[in-house]
């Protein structure tokens, strides 16, 4: 008798925590169904490929999604090269007690904690006055011309930002590559540094590639950091040089919403770049997932 | 010749080796080098926070040495209520490009903590009752479903979740209950639950499937059913990082902008009501940064702002990653 009423009580319980993780899925659902129900229609070749028009009432948002790719692009670019090493270091090179090692896992979890708006101060302050200040005095601009928000800064704001991302997805790579693979390569005579490049790196692109793809779609998403780093308004023409500004997806979306003049008439536009910025960064997670799955179960077999 | 060098570069830490072959000798120095410009690049990391620090604290500084600035925005006004117009009750109030500047960060603090104190209030036991059920109750098919659709919501941009609760949430809010402000504490709140959530349940999740099988196994054994093994055994062993998991979600939620910036009216109110618009600490820097004179007294104000945040966010996630080395050290006895 006892026990069955226990057993009621367990199985409520159970549903309801059930009930908690159904709510969490359908929260999603709900984001999805309503930005596709108000975006799907609107997404045509026009829109993809044509500048806003009108005062953003018309047209489309070929330069924003252009100066997406090209932000992150750069991110991306100055970002792994320090992200990968940075994970080297930290399990091919430094011994398991060094102190530099405990110091920079330290930095690497509070900097992933830093409030992006933060990181956006940081730009502004380290890059644009302090870096791009000492770069025109050096050059001799009497004008500003790095001293000001671009698209180099506001792309080195987000490398910083998603530092941590590639550091700890490579650093898991680099664990998934079994240890008897560099012992070999040490036995057969192979260096260290030979041994890195000729096993252990290749062995880990996959999981170093997801790395990337992480930091791609946390990069194109995030606006804080760049809404005074770089990123612009309107602009009519595409960004020519790292010391142009950009029009972004994410920012554009921020624009769009808070101040259109007549939202009723917006809303289409509005709906159809959020499905945009919603799918590139779904189709980004969902490539790193895949590569993620693949590696581990290759892995998990090598064992 | 390769054989011979790997042996001699392995007896070196130990034993002077009296010649080295030229190649050898080469190759040596070639791998310090690399070494060396690998544990370089290790300190970009450290860099990074580091300048992180010294380059908002220093915009902020003139607060304390620039005598204009020193006055304008010293501390009592910052955070003691002050009399706007002779005659009047002192008060807190954030309106700090009008003629006689007013800086209240009060009503800053305010907003912060009701759209946080709202977005915990949700998140924390959805975040944490779907972690358990993803780690202790839920079949293995729909546990490997489940994790994946939490990280999708994770990836959603909170520009997105921003305007998900400025169009959708904060109609379907105001229809429902009847708020007199159609953005507030609650939309925002919310919105800000929907980033939240994916992080503590994440955390609180690992933390979960980190407690040993044979914890559970025992309980089982003593005739505990799976509910009470999950709430009296899993859920104590896992404590400390479940809590690590609500302190990362709640420094998350303070330092989150792009939603609050959208959803929550911003206007600097002091109120009890939750149903009132709000400003937040995070949205106020977004809002004001761009139409701010460089050097001027409202400026530093601003960078000031962001150290608050970084410093809260710092603490939190150094209580947070003390909180979750616990968890493993109580699980292991220590000895890892």
């Amino acid at each position: 008798m006892k026990h069955a009423t226990r057993r009621t009580v367990g199985a409520a319980l159970t549903s309801l925590t059930g009930l908690a993780a159904l709510l969490i899925v359908t929260m999603l659902a709900l984001i999805l169904l309503d930005v596709l129900r108000g975006g799907a229609g609107h997404v045509t070749w026009e829109f993809l490929s044509q500048p806003p028009s009108d005062g953003m009432m018309r047209g489309g948002i070929f330069p924003a999604l252009y100066g997406t790719a090209a932000l992150t692009l750069l991110m991306t670019l100055a970002v792994m090269p320090v992200g990968v090493l940075t994970a080297v270091y930290l399990h091919e090179y430094a011994s398991p007690d060094s102190r530099l090692a405990r110091w920079v896992r330290v930095a690497i979890v509070n900097l992933a904690g830093v409030p992006s708006i933060v990181f956006g101060l940081f730009g502004l302050g380290f890059f644009i006055h302090f870096v791009g200040g000492g770069m025109d005095r050096m050059m001799g601009y009497q004008t500003m011309h790095w001293a000001q928000p671009s698209i180099l800064w506001a792309s080195l704001t987000l490398a910083v930002l998603t530092l941590p991302v590639v550091i700890v997805s490579t650093e898991e790579a680099l664990r998934a590559v079994p240890m008897d693979h560099r012992t070999a390569s040490l036995a057969l005579g192979a260096t260290q540094s030979q041994t890195l490049m000729r096993v252990v790196l290749p062995g880990a692109l996959p999981g170093i590639l997801t790395g990337a793809v992480l930091a791609v779609s946390r990069g194109a998403g995030e606006v804080a950091p760049i809404l005074f780093t770089g990123a612009a308004y309107f602009l009519p023409d595409l960004p020519t040089s790292l010391s142009s500004q950009f029009m972004h997806l994410g920012y554009h979306t921020y624009v769009l919403a808070t101040q259109s003049p007549d939202i009723e008439a917006t809303r289409p536009l509005l709906y159809a770049t959020v499905l945009v910025l919603l799918m590139l960064t779904f189709a980004l997670n969902l490539v790193a997932v895949v590569i993620r799955t693949r590696t581990r179960r290759r892995a998990a077999n090598a064992h | 010749m390769d054989r011979e060098a790997l042996m001699q570069q392995s007896l070196a830490e130990t034993v002077v080796v009296p010649q080295l072959s030229p190649t050898a000798r080469r190759r040596q120095i070639r791998e310090k080098a690399i070494a060396g410009i690998i544990t370089l690049m290790a300190f970009t990391g450290i860099a990074a926070l580091v300048l992180i620090i010294v380059f908002v604290a220093k915009e902020a500084l003139a607060l304390f040495t620039d005598a204009h600035a020193r006055e304008e925005a010293s501390f009592s006004k910052m955070f003691l209520p002050q009399v706007a117009r002779q005659g009047r009750p002192p008060t807190f109030t954030w309106q700090p490009v009008s003629s006689i500047p007013k800086v209240s960060m009060i009503p800053l603090f305010i907003g912060t903590l009701k759209t946080t104190f709202v977005s915990m209030l949700v998140a924390v036991p959805l975040g944490v009752a779907g972690a358990l059920f993803a780690a202790e109750f839920a079949p293995r098919r729909l546990r490997e479903f489940l994790k994946p659709i939490i990280e999708l919501l994770a990836g959603i941009p909170s520009v997105v979740l921003g305007f998900f609760a400025l169009m959708v949430l904060a109609t379907l809010l105001q229809d429902t209950f009847g708020f007199t402000y159609r953005l507030n504490a609650v939309v925002a709140g919310l919105g800000l639950a929907l980033a939240i959530v994916p992080v503590i349940f994440t955390v609180a999740e690992d933390a979960l499937t980190a407690v040993p099988r044979s914890y559970r196994e025992a309980s089982l054994a003593l005739g505990a059913t799976p509910w009470e093994t999950a709430w009296k055994v899993v859920l104590p062993a896992a404590a400390p990082g479940i809590l690590a998991a609500c302190v990362l979600g709640f420094g998350r939620a303070i330092g989150e902008t792009m939603i609050i910036l959208m959803a929550s009216g911003n206007a600097a109110i002091v109120s009890s009501s939750l149903g009132d618009s709000v400003r937040s600490l995070s949205a106020t820097i977004a809002a004001e940064m761009g139409e701010v004179v460089v050097g001027s007294p409202h400026y530093s104000l601003l960078f000031f702002i962001g150290v608050e945040l970084f410093v809260f966010t710092f603490v939190l996630n150094m209580v947070a990653s003390v909180w979750t080395k616990k968890v493993l050290k109580r699980l292991t006895g220590g000895a890892s």
